[in-house]
């Protein structure tokens, strides 16, 4: 293959069926092996939006993200959480290692406000993850994300149903989630790169595991 | 020293048109012995025929909706003043020269402003800005410079043998001397500077006072000018009267634009910033509306309060017809002016200060908020949203990453407890009385809840979602 065609393939918008996508932007490593062995580069895309489908809240996609979100607290800019659906509890951010002076919560009142703050915190490069539940979404909508992803750099996490799975979506990368009983499963639906077949089990940090203590004794 | 001097040759009528993007045909008169004449007009009169010293009735005739206006000496020296708070961005000594100058001492400032040329390229875009028009010319002295730029000879003079030989050219009118000087030395045939130059110095003292001799001897430098500096008010407050009334808040926007290059000339030479400002609209027969802008940090940079003021004035309706603005800094704080860079390095750096000013703005300032944990055991009290950068974190890994802000009943049968309890009683000093014990629970889908067994009622309830 002569040197010319070799650069013309380096282009990171080109992707040969053989091989996984040469990752165009930086990584974020997942913090779990086993995940950052099917993801492109490594790891989470940064500059880009991620899709995590599930079909309820609880069955660890946080857990998921933490580590990947405590590394990049360690680094300016904010982890926006937009429109959460419960309260990010403070005390369990920080014992996941997460910076609490670069989360920021927004809670917009529409569907419109939401999805303009996504937006804007995806554009405005000051943030470095955005994580937002967003309803009613439309193609042309999530495309525009992606773009503001790309455009500001950030992680753009956004969490959706499962049964929108079948849906054409802009996101770099599509994971869907189920409940396994050593952990999580994960199916990757869609990445830059070739197609996974086999779903993959994270094991996810063991979480409230209480032994039988006292609060009022423990303080 | 260098000094640069501006003189507003029209500053009778921009007092009346900087608030607006375009306006009709406008001419400013004033009553001169009982008659009124045109003091200035703008070039949409201009184009009809009229012109300066014209009787006012006479523009009227030849401009279809002329709107002649009575000069306004207060507000063109309001304009004056506040041309000097903003000219304090170049350097801190500004001298006025009313009614229509201002003499800067720029010597001293070239280093900072990385030059003349790049001062007087910054100059005349902010003069652009604030919506004045300006001859501006330097010289190594105050009197010679100012005169230059009444002649509207717009030059960058450094020696003072150049300077002598452009002022000897400049006409005797343009000296600050009482008409009958003026006068007397036209009707001796000395029409120009140089002309009086070369006079007997002791004649020229005698038949025309001192005053004209020290004039003459101050413009060309041979002696020294004592002139008193402007000191910027304490506190900012600047109204622009708007040229129609605005019934739109976006529309006030260019209107504010004309104001902030003032504030920010105001606040670089206290060497301070603003967190709060406000506008306030001025309505007839009605109070006045008020619009507030907060910002995260101090700020000084007159491009980022413009772009949340745009954001604000967006979501701002006003009641009525706004007829005057006002832009007020209620508070003002230390700020260090920010270094500039010795090497070029990457700009467009994020700023994270103004998306959370922009969210705020939109989504209301309760609506976007940090977290924080707080010292109490009860897991509803134990976090709270913060405001500022700094963050208490008390780290617990025996809570869930949700918390649901009200605990739901939970009559969930298939609920297998893992692991617990967790024995909280706390809060019966302030009212917020708990007795629960808290357990990990799974339930039958793979989620793992937080639930707890109110002590008092024996109700289950869930709290959390380990997500």
């Amino acid at each position: 293959m002569n040197s010319s065609l070799e650069s013309v393939l380096q282009h990171p918008g080109i992707w040969r069926g053989s091989q996984r996508a040469q990752a165009a932007e930086a990584v974020l490593p997942t913090g779990f092996a086993a995940l950052d062995a099917v993801l492109p580069g490594g790891g989470w895309p940064r500059g880009a939006l991620t899709e995590l489908l599930i079909r309820r809240q609880g069955i660890g996609e946080l857990r998921l993200l933490t580590p990947a979100l405590a590394r990049l607290s360690e680094e300016d800019g904010w982890l926006a959480w937009v429109a959460p659906p419960y309260v990010p509890y403070a005390a369990a951010l920080a014992a996941a290692g997460i910076d609490l002076a670069h989360v920021l919560v927004a809670k917009p009142a529409s569907d419109a406000d939401t999805w303009w703050t996504a937006e804007q915190a995806l554009r405005s490069g000051a943030c470095g993850a955005l994580l937002a539940w967003l309803r009613a979404a439309d193609e042309r909508r999530m495309r525009r994300l992606q773009l503001a992803a790309e455009t500001g750099r950030a992680w753009g996490v956004l969490f959706r149903h499962a049964r929108l799975a079948t849906e054409r979506s802009p996101a770099a990368l599509r994971l869907l989630l189920e409940p396994a009983s050593e952990g999580l499963a994960v199916r990757v639906l869609k990445r830059r790169g070739g197609p996974v077949n086999r779903p993959l089990v994270v094991a996810l940090p063991d979480a409230g595991r209480t032994t039988s203590v006292l609060s009022l004794a423990r303080s | 020293m260098l000094w640069l001097a501006l003189h507003f040759h029209s500053l009778p009528l921009e007092v009346f048109t900087r608030g607006a993007a375009v306006s009709g045909p406008l001419a400013v008169a004033e009553k001169l012995g009982g008659r009124t004449r045109v003091v200035a007009c703008n070039a949409a009169a201009e184009a009809c025929g009229v012109g300066a010293g014209m009787a006012a009735s006479a523009a009227q005739a030849l401009a279809d909706g002329l709107v002649v206006r009575q000069r306004d000496a207060l507000a063109e020296q309001a304009a004056l003043e506040g041309l000097a708070v903003w000219a304090g961005r170049f350097t801190s000594s500004v001298s006025m020269a009313p009614p229509a100058g201002l003499l800067l001492e720029v010597g001293t400032c070239l280093n900072l402003h990385r030059g003349l040329g790049n001062l007087l390229k910054m100059a005349r875009s902010g003069l652009e800005e604030v919506g004045y028009a300006a001859a501006m010319a330097c010289a190594p002295s105050s009197r010679g410079a100012w005169l230059l730029a009444r002649a509207g000879v717009e030059k960058a003079i450094h020696e003072p043998a150049r300077l002598e030989a452009i002022l000897v050219t400049l006409p005797v009118a343009l000296l600050d001397q009482p008409a009958g000087v003026v006068e007397g030395l036209d009707r001796i045939g000395a029409s120009s500077l140089g002309d009086c130059l070369r006079l007997p110095r002791a004649g020229l003292a005698r038949r025309f006072g001192q005053a004209l001799v020290d004039e003459l001897d101050r413009a060309l430098g041979r002696v020294p000018e004592a002139r008193a500096f402007f000191e910027p008010p304490a506190r900012f407050e600047r109204a622009l009267e708007l040229p129609a009334p605005v019934h739109v808040a976006e529309a006030l926007l260019f209107a504010v634009r004309r104001l902030l290059p003032e504030l920010e000339g105001f606040l670089t030479r206290r060497q301070a910033g603003v967190q709060e400002l406000e506008l306030v609209c001025r309505h007839e027969r009605r109070d006045a509306t008020v619009v507030k802008l907060g910002f995260v940090k101090p700020v000084r940079d007159a491009g980022r309060m413009q772009l949340l003021m745009h954001e604000t004035l967006g979501r701002t309706r006003l009641p009525a017809a706004v007829h005057t603005i006002v832009l007020r800094a209620p508070r003002v704080q230390p700020l260090a002016g920010a270094n500039a860079d010795l090497f070029r390095t990457q700009h467009g750096e994020a700023d994270g200060d103004l998306l959370l000013e922009r969210l705020r703005i939109r989504l209301g300032p309760d609506a976007v908020h940090g977290v924080e944990t707080a010292a109490d055991h009860r897991p509803e009290c134990a976090w709270r949203p913060a405001q500022g950068s700094k963050r208490a974190a008390a780290a617990n890994r025996h809570r869930p990453l949700w918390l649901l802000p009200d605990p739901l009943p939970c009559r969930d049968g298939r609920l297998k407890l893992q692991s617990g309890p967790e024995r909280i009683e706390s809060g019966w000093w302030d009212g917020g009385d708990v007795a629960r014990d808290y357990y990990v629970a799974e339930d039958g889908d793979g989620a793992r809840l937080w639930v707890y067994c109110d002590r008092v009622s024996g109700e289950w309830y869930v709290h959390g979602v380990f997500a």
